[in-house]
């Protein structure tokens, strides 16, 4: 409640003047889930600056100024269905899950977002989206990689997750360090770690020169460090690889989270402990392996406001935007970046966060 | 969520010159600004123009860039798909995988 005002009782007199107490409007706006809830404009700013506050102590790195929480506000306390930047300020979207059979095939599907959802990037996939299971179904989509560059005018590039943990047992050869940290066996988990990590470099590396030798224009290493350090050092290993034998070729690499999980604890990447690696750390170690394009992620809170999450996102990557010497492309999907973790994510929460990246931080794309 | 995102803030693609300005992203490593400018100046526009799907439908046709499969009916003998790729790749001094792949199978020297 704020405004205090004046009113007049059905049955009073003109000179019966009345003190009320009017509410604060509601504004329709999203919580992480993507539940429709509404809130003042006081309880998105309270958030906004709850949001950045706990970013700010959580990684260490500075709160937003008050002209960026003010933007926020501008942007999120509105009940517009959709937000979107002003003409000129579009920037290029490298969307990943943009080539497989959703159409119907996976030409359709890519040459539909070519041509009608109009992305700058577009990329071939398969669902399973694991560089060790490509690598058994490699020949078929280096096949369709080749078709694709006859169909396509777009950069089209190949994505999946380096997805470490496929190579601990049942599903992979080496010993399972989820059950062997519980048991105390410390050196064996991080030596499993560490041995499955050397055959993940090879496999991102076989599946690539079948995909660059097809005709791809770029190679995709994405929810890199989902399995922990090592996932993203073997990750940061097969960049610098493949940067080596293709100097041309896009590489990007987006992450999980915003911090990398010590699932090992003290490997390191040219003197670098990779473990809690927060996106500005990240993005210079991927700078020095060579990717094209670095993905910085934030995860969603699925229990706070859209609100909330986009101030925590952004406080978390605007120490990557001050030292970036290559393109970022900041992870704005399902559950990720301030988009609600849902199936058919909303626009007016999609576009509001999209809004939010490009004039807050300036963003290269995403 | 991908149409929302093209719409709130995406370039647009090969409806103008985003795959443009993503290939200079991709193989040069340029920051958005520096591979709008570069991009621009290449194509002789501004660069606003390079978000700006009236104005980039001409720019294309004019270099043989390759337009909607929707326009290219209307434009049934201009460049489209790897033809266009032949021809971003020379205008914006860049390697294209595809192309240099397609000249050296076909024993094609340009």
């Amino acid at each position: 409640m704020t405004t205090g005002t004046v009113g007049y009782r059905p049955d009073s007199g003109p000179d019966d003047v009345l003190e009320v107490m009017l509410l604060e409007p509601k504004i329709p706006t999203r919580m992480g889930d993507g539940a429709l809830v509404e809130m003042t404009r006081s309880e998105i700013k309270a958030d906004l600056e709850e949001g950045t506050q706990i970013a700010a102590k959580k990684a260490k790195v500075a709160e937003l100024t008050q002209d960026e929480l003010d933007h926020l506000l501008d942007i999120y306390a509105s009940p517009a269905r959709f937000a979107a930047v002003d003409i000129g300020d579009e920037v290029v979207l490298s969307n990943d899950g943009t080539g497989t059979k959703y159409v119907g095939s996976v030409g359709a599907d890519l040459q539909t977002y070519e041509q009608v959802v109009g992305v700058d990037i577009v990329e071939l996939w398969q669902t399973d989206y694991s560089y060790k299971a490509v690598k058994t179904n490699v020949h078929h989509e280096a096949q369709w990689m080749k078709m694709a560059q006859l169909l396509v005018t777009n950069p089209v590039q190949y994505g999946a997750m380096p997805d470490l943990g496929r190579y601990s047992a049942p599903d992979g050869p080496f010993p399972n360090w989820s059950e062997l940290l519980p048991l105390g066996k410390i050196d064996e988990a991080r030596r499993s770690q560490e041995e499955a990590a050397a055959v993940l470099v090879d496999d991102i590396e076989f599946v690539a020169d079948h995909l660059v030798a097809a005709g791809a224009d770029g190679i995709d290493m994405d929810t890199t460090g989902a399995a922990g350090d090592c996932d993203f050092l073997a990750a940061l290993e097969a960049c610098e690889r493949l940067r080596a034998k293709y100097p041309d070729l896009g590489i990007e690499i987006g992450m999980a989270g915003e911090f990398v999980i010590g699932m090992h604890g003290q490997v390191t990447h040219r003197g670098t402990r990779l473990a809690g690696l927060w996106p500005k750390a990240q993005l210079e170690l991927v700078q020095q392996a060579g990717a094209s394009i670095f993905g910085p992620c934030v995860n969603i809170n699925t229990g706070k406001s859209t609100a909330w999450n986009i101030a925590r996102a952004i406080t978390i990557i605007k120490p990557c935007m001050e030292i970036a010497e290559i393109p970022i492309h900041v992870n704005v999907g399902m559950g990720v970046g301030g988009v609600p973790t849902c199936a058919y994510p909303p626009a007016d929460a999609t576009s509001r966060a999209a809004k939010a990246f490009v004039e807050i931080l300036r963003i290269d794309g995403y | 969520m991908e149409g929302a995102h093209a719409h709130a803030a995406g370039m647009g693609g090969y409806r103008t010159a985003g795959d443009l300005v993503a290939r200079m992203q991709m193989a040069r490593r340029m920051r958005l600004g520096e591979a709008k400018r570069y991009v621009a100046d290449k194509l002789g526009c501004s660069v606003r123009d390079l978000s700006d799907p009236v104005a980039m439908e001409t720019i294309r046709v004019d270099h043989g860039l390759g337009t909607l499969a929707c326009t290219s009916a209307v434009h049934p003998a201009e460049p489209g798909m790897i033809e266009a790729k032949f021809n971003i790749s020379e205008l914006l001094d860049v390697p294209i995988n595809s192309v240099a792949r397609f000249k050296d199978r076909v024993g094609l020297q340009r």
